[in-house]
């Protein structure tokens, strides 16, 4: 195969899963959160059950005005969404799906995750400060404290996991994974999950866009495409959270006849995760700003750094 | 801790409720597929108010007693020659009799009040209008609604028997006859107070 084909074969791939899986995980919150609330949810477009709900959205959306506030800075307000989008379509290159189906390898996996994912900080910031809205600035506040916050037991909870398996390769990691690490793993698991849950803002997390006193946050002031991108940006990432504990944490592919079915297993455990972050949207209420970072300091950290011994004590060990 | 100030396991209310979300999920939903299928209303709700307008005496009563004062009427005096009479009698006659459901609070009071059964309630609601104006009913279309009212409840076996009836039973059967208060309940006996001196003379 040359390479080019090469090449355009995995861009298309990762596009397809960039634009299908949010839609499928969004139209699955749609459902599963209606009948969680004893409703039925989207029932018309597409004549069966609303399945293309989110395709009608989107076509709405283009469809509206894109209106740029006066006072605002033009060219970080237009740039904002993109910056949101951008980390999780690198996040998606690095994923892998089964033994060698990854779009591009990379030794240092991990580790450009976690980097690209910090710019998501960027990104609230740049929309809530170009915004010229003391909502949106408000929000993009607290947005900042939050992400810079829950980093810490995110990285150190994913050093514990590249520690035990002794290599920053995502795919290197999954193949390192044993069973008996979901119970060695499980705190930091746990604690990689909650702070994914943090970082790409979900409810019970949700104090940045807490639509109840800031109207929408650092996204008040966007309309039609580009705050489709932020509502897009929150899908994906809700599937690169799910991808990366699934990766990391519950073995990727791993699962009965692996060689063949890895890709499905994978699919699957993704799905799973993500049925799980829809579930605790519906549950929970938000959490108030004092007791966000009260969970991350006072319980996160503490809970991964004693993981991270855990992890050398049980490595050193063996 | 729970409200009795027992400790509780922690983390139990965070299971409860996850529990709570995912029992809902496997139950029937419980939305109505309304323009669809059409809502399964108790027979006598109240939707809009229907006139009948042979029974309007143009009292004014309902319009009076309306709280958000959204009944109109209108009418004139007619003179009515009656055979054998010694002066032509006068009727009144309805002109306009409007509801205006835009202000109307559907508190049902007018036809509480109406002592001639010209107003009824009947359980048609689907009248929205796209101008708000189109919400004042005239007396054809509060007529219209008429074919819609429900069929009054039949009567209760045990209970009094109507006023109309029983004035005519008493009057078919002469004077002194028994009246409906007599025959509605039995007789209670009372004891007779001891006979006294006073009483007596």
């Amino acid at each position: 195969m040359p390479l080019w084909l090469d090449l355009l074969i995995r861009v298309a791939a990762v596009m397809a899963a960039f634009l299908v899986l949010p839609l499928v995980i969004g139209q699955a919150e749609h459902k599963v959160m209606a009948h969680m609330q004893g409703r039925v949810g989207p029932m018309y477009a597409g004549a069966f059950h609303g399945w293309a709900q989110l395709v009608a959205d989107g076509v709405k959306f283009v469809q509206k005005e894109d209106v740029t506030p006066r006072d605002a800075d033009r060219t970080v307000f237009r740039l904002a969404p993109m910056v949101a989008l951008f980390p999780y379509l690198v996040v998606i290159l690095t994923i892998p799906l089964g033994p060698g189906l990854v779009a591009q390898s990379l030794d240092i996996g991990l580790f450009l995750v976690l980097a690209v994912l910090g710019i998501g900080v960027i990104a609230v910031l740049m929309s809530a400060w170009a915004s010229a809205n003391k909502y949106s600035l408000l929000g993009g506040v607290r947005g900042a404290a939050q992400l810079l916050g829950y980093e810490l037991p995110l990285v150190l909870a994913a050093a514990s996991v590249a520690m035990a398996a002794g290599t920053l390769s995502l795919p290197g990691i999954v193949e390192a994974w044993q069973p008996w690490w979901l119970i060695w793993q499980a705190p930091a698991a746990l604690v990689f999950f909650i702070a994914g849950l943090a970082e790409i803002r979900r409810p019970p997390f949700d104090m940045p866009i807490a639509d109840s006193e800031l109207v929408f946050g650092y996204m008040t002031e966007y309309t039609g495409l580009r705050f489709a991108f932020f509502l897009l940006a929150e899908y994906v990432g809700i599937v690169v959270i799910a991808a990366l504990t699934t990766v990391l944490f519950l073995g990727g592919w791993h699962g009965p006849m692996e060689d063949q079915l890895g890709w499905l297993w994978t699919l699957l455990k993704i799905g799973a995760l993500s049925f799980v972050i829809i579930w605790l949207r519906v549950t929970y209420p938000r959490m108030r700003e004092d007791q966000l970072q009260r969970l991350c300091w006072l319980i996160l950290v503490p809970v991964s750094l004693a993981q991270l011994v855990l992890t050398v004590a049980v490595k050193s060990l063996l | 801790m729970s409200e009795n100030g027992e400790r509780q396991m922690p983390g139990k209310g965070l299971l409860d409720g996850l529990a709570v979300t995912l029992k809902t999920l496997t139950r029937r939903t419980t939305t109505q597929q309304y323009p669809d299928v059409q809502p399964d209303l108790p027979p006598r709700s109240r939707g809009v108010i229907a006139l009948s307008e042979e029974n309007c005496t143009v009292c004014m009563l309902c319009a009076r007693e309306c709280p958000d004062w959204c009944i109109y009427i209108d009418s004139h005096k007619e003179e009515v020659v009656v055979p054998g009479a010694a002066r032509a009698r006068q009727r009144n006659v309805l002109d306009k009799f409007d509801i205006d459901f835009s202000l109307c609070m559907y508190c049902g009071i007018c036809i509480e009040v109406c002592p001639f059964d010209a107003l009824h309630w009947t359980p048609e609601f689907e009248y929205a209008e796209t101008d708000v104006l189109s919400l004042l009913h005239d007396k054809n279309r509060l007529g219209e609604w008429m074919r819609t009212v429900p069929p009054p409840p039949a009567h209760d076996v045990l209970g009094e028997p109507s006023k109309e009836e029983a004035t005519a039973a008493r009057k078919a059967a002469g004077p002194g006859a028994a009246t409906a208060a007599k025959t509605a309940r039995p007789a209670v006996v009372r004891p007779k107070p001891a006979p006294t001196p006073e009483a007596e003379s």
